[in-house]
């Protein structure tokens, strides 16, 4: 545990002469949850998206070190070798479960997709593997065969999030994973994320405008705004003692219940 | 085991003109194994301050704080982690938690965090809630709808739930009834036997008297009248 997952150096993603994300540098352990924070068109997502491959960046790096003790440049990769270290060693979980589920394929499937992908072939294992996901991502084993679309939207978001982890991810990485959900939802959500990323020993980025949920879920935090890290260190610190002029509004604004 | 030297903190309202206050200048104490330590001093002397800057809720401006081997001053967020994961414990004033997550569940956290084996754990946190006083019929519901005096003491089983060799205690027996007050003064002093270090702020002076070694005042490191600065045009 003492070499880093994922580091990066000045990375930088422009929309033609707007900035996306600038400069970004950061490192990030085994194990870590990060948290970003910052309102719409902070480039939050914009960052997300370069990391995991799904933007390609302009400038700076990005090293990942695999299960292996291989160290690879996600941003200079061929885009099938990229796609092969994202199948292999991440997950991505959407703010819209839909962007992640296939909605017209049963519960069971969706699980057992991602491992027929990687070469599993016998029926009953993968079928035994999507019903000991769906225990623990709290859905009855009974609505295995039932397409996501029959589900509610708690429902269906933790089904992604069981697809997303079948193939045992060392890295996930999750847009507004409580973003649509009622917050009844979005409490039991959150625990049962706390509970996976602790037991399975994941790291994780986390990118939210809800202060709330990075407060329990993520171990640092990177705030942005106008595309740039304006300040960034442990969650509790960022939060309870900000330094920073717009860290110091964002958290300000925050409605007391 | 816990020391803190020099240690000076302002903050910095960008929000409001800018205006920077000065709360605490070169604070120093330090607090040996099986030692409790009282932080004393009025309201707004930075009691809560310092030990939130121990705990690494608050920056350190100027100054070093030790707990163990780690400098709070300089750690990266992993280290403060790994801290307050190992070393050093922390019962706040109020506890903040997951919503609907059960009671058991929240005081066995600090073990699983740790590698503690579920049934350990729940097995544990069982134990001081039952000492605590809080019903078994609690334990699998959540403590948010828990009276304050209740939550206090399941914050307070979450704080004794792992032998940390450093504590941070805010106004443990604040809103208990005799009986618990005492359960909780007789985990202080168990905890001190065991050689923790402790810090804690006591507003109740009677358990002040029954488990402090030695008290701190504050107010001998607050400026004389909090300097509010605005910064220069």
């Amino acid at each position: 545990m003492s070499t880093p997952l994922l580091e990066t150096d000045g990375l930088t993603k422009r929309y033609g002469s707007r900035i996306g994300c600038a400069g970004v540098s950061f490192t990030l352990w085994p194990g870590e949850v990060m948290g970003i924070v910052g309102e719409s068109g902070s480039g939050k997502s914009t960052l997300l998206s370069c990391l995991a491959g799904h933007l390609a960046s302009d400038a700076g790096q990005i090293r990942y070190r695999d299960r292996h003790g291989e160290t690879h440049l996600p941003a200079t990769m061929s885009e099938a070798a990229r796609r092969r270290l994202a199948r292999e060693e991440w997950a991505y979980v959407h703010q819209n479960p839909r962007d992640g589920l296939r909605m017209g394929v049963s519960a069971g499937g969706n699980i057992g997709e991602p491992l027929m992908a990687r070469g599993q072939r016998h029926y009953g294992d993968i079928r035994e593997a999507a019903l000991s996901w769906l225990e623990r991502v709290e859905i009855a084993r009974d609505r295995i065969d039932d397409p996501p679309r029959a589900f509610s939207g708690g429902m269906q978001q933790r089904l992604q999030i069981a697809r997303a982890l079948v193939n045992n991810p060392r890295l996930v990485f999750m847009d507004e994973p409580t973003g649509g959900l009622d917050v009844s939802v979005q409490a039991r959500l959150l625990d049962l994320l706390r509970g996976l990323v602790r037991d399975l020993g994941l790291s994780a980025v986390i990118v939210t405008h809800d202060l709330a949920v990075v407060r329990l879920l993520a171990d640092r935090l990177m705030v942005m705004q106008g595309g740039y890290v304006v300040e960034s260190g442990l969650t509790d610190q960022v939060l309870d003692d900000p330094q920073h002029a717009y860290t110091q509004l964002l958290v300000s604004s925050v409605l007391q219940v | 085991m816990i020391s803190v030297d020099d240690v000076s903190k302002s903050f910095t309202l960008h929000n409001q003109g800018g205006a920077s206050l000065c709360v605490m200048r070169g604070a120093e104490l330090c607090v040996a194994p099986g030692e409790c330590v009282a932080l004393t001093g009025p309201s707004g002397a930075g009691k809560s301050t310092l030990m939130r800057m121990v705990y690494g809720n608050y920056r350190i401006e100027a100054g070093t704080i030790r707990v163990g081997t780690v400098a709070l001053e300089t750690a990266r967020p992993r280290d403060i982690l790994a801290l307050r994961r190992e070393t050093l414990g922390h019962v706040s004033q109020f506890l903040r938690v997951v919503p609907r997550v059960p009671t058991l569940d929240v005081v066995a956290e600090p073990l699983r965090r740790l590698g503690v084996d579920a049934d350990t754990a729940h097995a544990r946190a069982g134990a001081l809630l039952e000492r605590l006083r809080i019903p078994q019929a609690l334990w699998q519901i959540a403590p948010a709808t828990f009276s304050g005096g209740e939550q206090q003491r399941v914050n307070i089983a979450r704080g004794f739930v792992h032998p940390w060799p450093a504590l941070l205690l805010d106004e443990p027996t604040a809103s208990l009834d005799p009986a618990n007050r005492e359960t909780v003064l007789e985990l202080i002093m168990e905890a001190k036997a065991r050689g923790a270090a402790i810090l804690g702020i006591f507003h109740d002076a009677d358990a002040r008297a029954r488990v402090c070694d030695r008290e701190i005042d504050v107010g001998r490191f607050t400026p004389a009248r909090p300097t509010l600065e605005r910064r220069g045009q």
